[in-house]
């Protein structure tokens, strides 16, 4: 009931994509997006209208930093009982992998939800559990509410959370590739609305529409993007109405207002972004991984972190290079045995590639 | 990971802030409904496990409506 379908409208819109004879490079930053333009071919189809869709840093676990993925490690290998998302557990640490403590013996465990890590906590009160809570403004807002709702005393987070916003302001800024517009993730949408983007329109005149995950919704969104261009006036169109509307969901704006503080944060492949990442407030502190096991977690603070040898997963969510420009890509590195983390997640540009371009 | 699906409410368990989703096969699961002011019979996006907005089946329809009258009027 929700999903758009109209077979002659797709075919329209190509058509007239074609005879416009453009060349644009389009920058989304979803990993859902990104499935969706792979699974239905449309970056092919899109590329013979003479437009190219790259993913930028829209893969929560992908931007996710070398250090936080060893703090997590060395809490497990303290014998705190971890629990995330499913895909943190193969994302290669220095040494180990999360999925690869588990077969020593330490306590990690992939959650559904937030709230599975809290039950887990309740039922196991002799355990310190710690969740790691990755994801952008959609998911952020799960973490607002099991925070707000006071968890057991034996639970805390170790807070990944980050913002997309200024993560785009610093592709814009960086300048390394140049991009004709932006097309904006529907769900961190449905929570921040689409007022939060409108500076960048405003202050680097870049057309940007939000837009949904079938592959209707892309199409529409590639031929606004291209008649903003056309008269020049660069603006956020919503396409994704019936998700997301001008202010979002407030409920849970304010929710994230409530728990977290907006701070500087690194992102795998750049450098500190400015506001661009959650952490807990003063009040809440209490439930803090990073204050609750500062002992343990001092030698990381001042230690140099590496990116895994030969991965490029920097230069691709930078946007410069497609998987495929990765000698790694599919030879060493593959979802069996993957050497980064866009191998990792099924939001990651290489694991997605991998998926609908070998078979 | 921003992967959200729709479904129908079909049960509220107020004080918990749980509901029961229905997402049509025969699938019904519990989703937190902490972040949304939702009824029964309304439509909402789960998100990892929290119904994350209340949708409105009528949007789809208008959405390809709204675009078709874009599309012939203003050609690109
Ligand atoms: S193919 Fe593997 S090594 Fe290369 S960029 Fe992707 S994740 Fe990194």
């Amino acid at each position: 009931m929700f999903s758009l379908h109209d077979k002659q409208l797709s075919k329209k819109i190509v058509q007239q994509l074609k005879e416009k004879e453009i060349s644009y490079k389009f920058m989304h930053v979803c990993g859902t997006h990104q499935d969706t333009l792979m699974k239905h071919g449309l970056d092919t189809l899109l590329k013979s209208c003479g437009i190219e869709i790259i993913q930028g840093p829209g893969c929560p676990v992908c931007v996710t930093t070398p250090k936080e993925i060893e703090e997590m490690i060395l809490l497990g290998l303290k014998g705190k009982t971890i629990t995330t998302f499913g895909d943190m557990l193969q994302v290669p640490g220095e040494n180990h992998s999360l999925s690869y403590l588990r077969t020593e013996g330490c306590d990690i465990k992939t959650v559904y939800s937030i709230e599975d890590a809290v039950d887990f906590a309740k039922q196991n009160k002799s355990k310190e559990v710690v969740f790691m809570a990755v994801g952008f403004e959609t998911t952020a807002p799960t973490t607002a509410s099991v925070i707000l709702n006071e968890p057991p005393e034996n639970f805390s987070i170790l807070c990944c959370h980050r913002t997309i916003p200024n993560a785009l302001k610093t592709i814009v800024e960086m300048g390394e590739i140049r991009i004709n517009g932006l097309i904006e993730p529907g769900h961190v949408s449905a929570i921040i609305g689409t007022e939060p983007y409108a500076f960048l329109s405003k202050k680097y005149h870049i057309p940007q529409v939000i837009t949904g995950f079938d592959p209707m919704d892309i199409l529409m969104a590639v031929w606004m993007l291209a008649k903003q261009i056309e008269k020049d006036e660069p603006y956020v169109q919503n396409e994704y109405k019936r998700v997301v509307s001008k202010e979002g969901n407030k409920k849970a704006s304010s929710m994230l207002d409530d728990v977290f503080k907006l701070v500087d944060m690194s992102w795998r492949g750049f450098p500190v972004i400015t506001k661009s990442g959650l952490t807990l407030k003063n009040q809440f502190e209490s439930y803090d991984a990073r204050k609750k096991f500062e002992d343990i977690l001092e030698p990381l603070k001042t230690k140099k972190f590496t990116e895994p040898k030969g991965c490029r997963c920097g230069e691709l969510l930078r946007g410069l290079i497609t998987s495929k420009d990765c000698p790694l890509f599919g030879t060493i590195c593959t979802p069996q045995k993957p050497v980064g983390p866009c191998m990792v997640s099924v939001e990651g540009s290489c694991n997605i590639f991998y998926k609908y371009d070998e078979k | 990971m921003c992967l959200a699906i729709p479904g129908k409410i079909v049960e509220i368990d107020k004080k918990n802030q749980i509901a029961l989703v229905d997402y049509g096969d025969n699938t019904k699961r519990k989703a937190n409904i902490s972040l949304v002011d939702v009824k029964v019979g309304q439509y909402v996006l789960v998100h990892a496990g929290f119904a994350i907005q209340i949708l409105d089946p009528k949007d789809a329809k208008e959405t390809l409506e709204l675009f078709k009258e874009m599309l012939s009027q203003e050609g690109i």
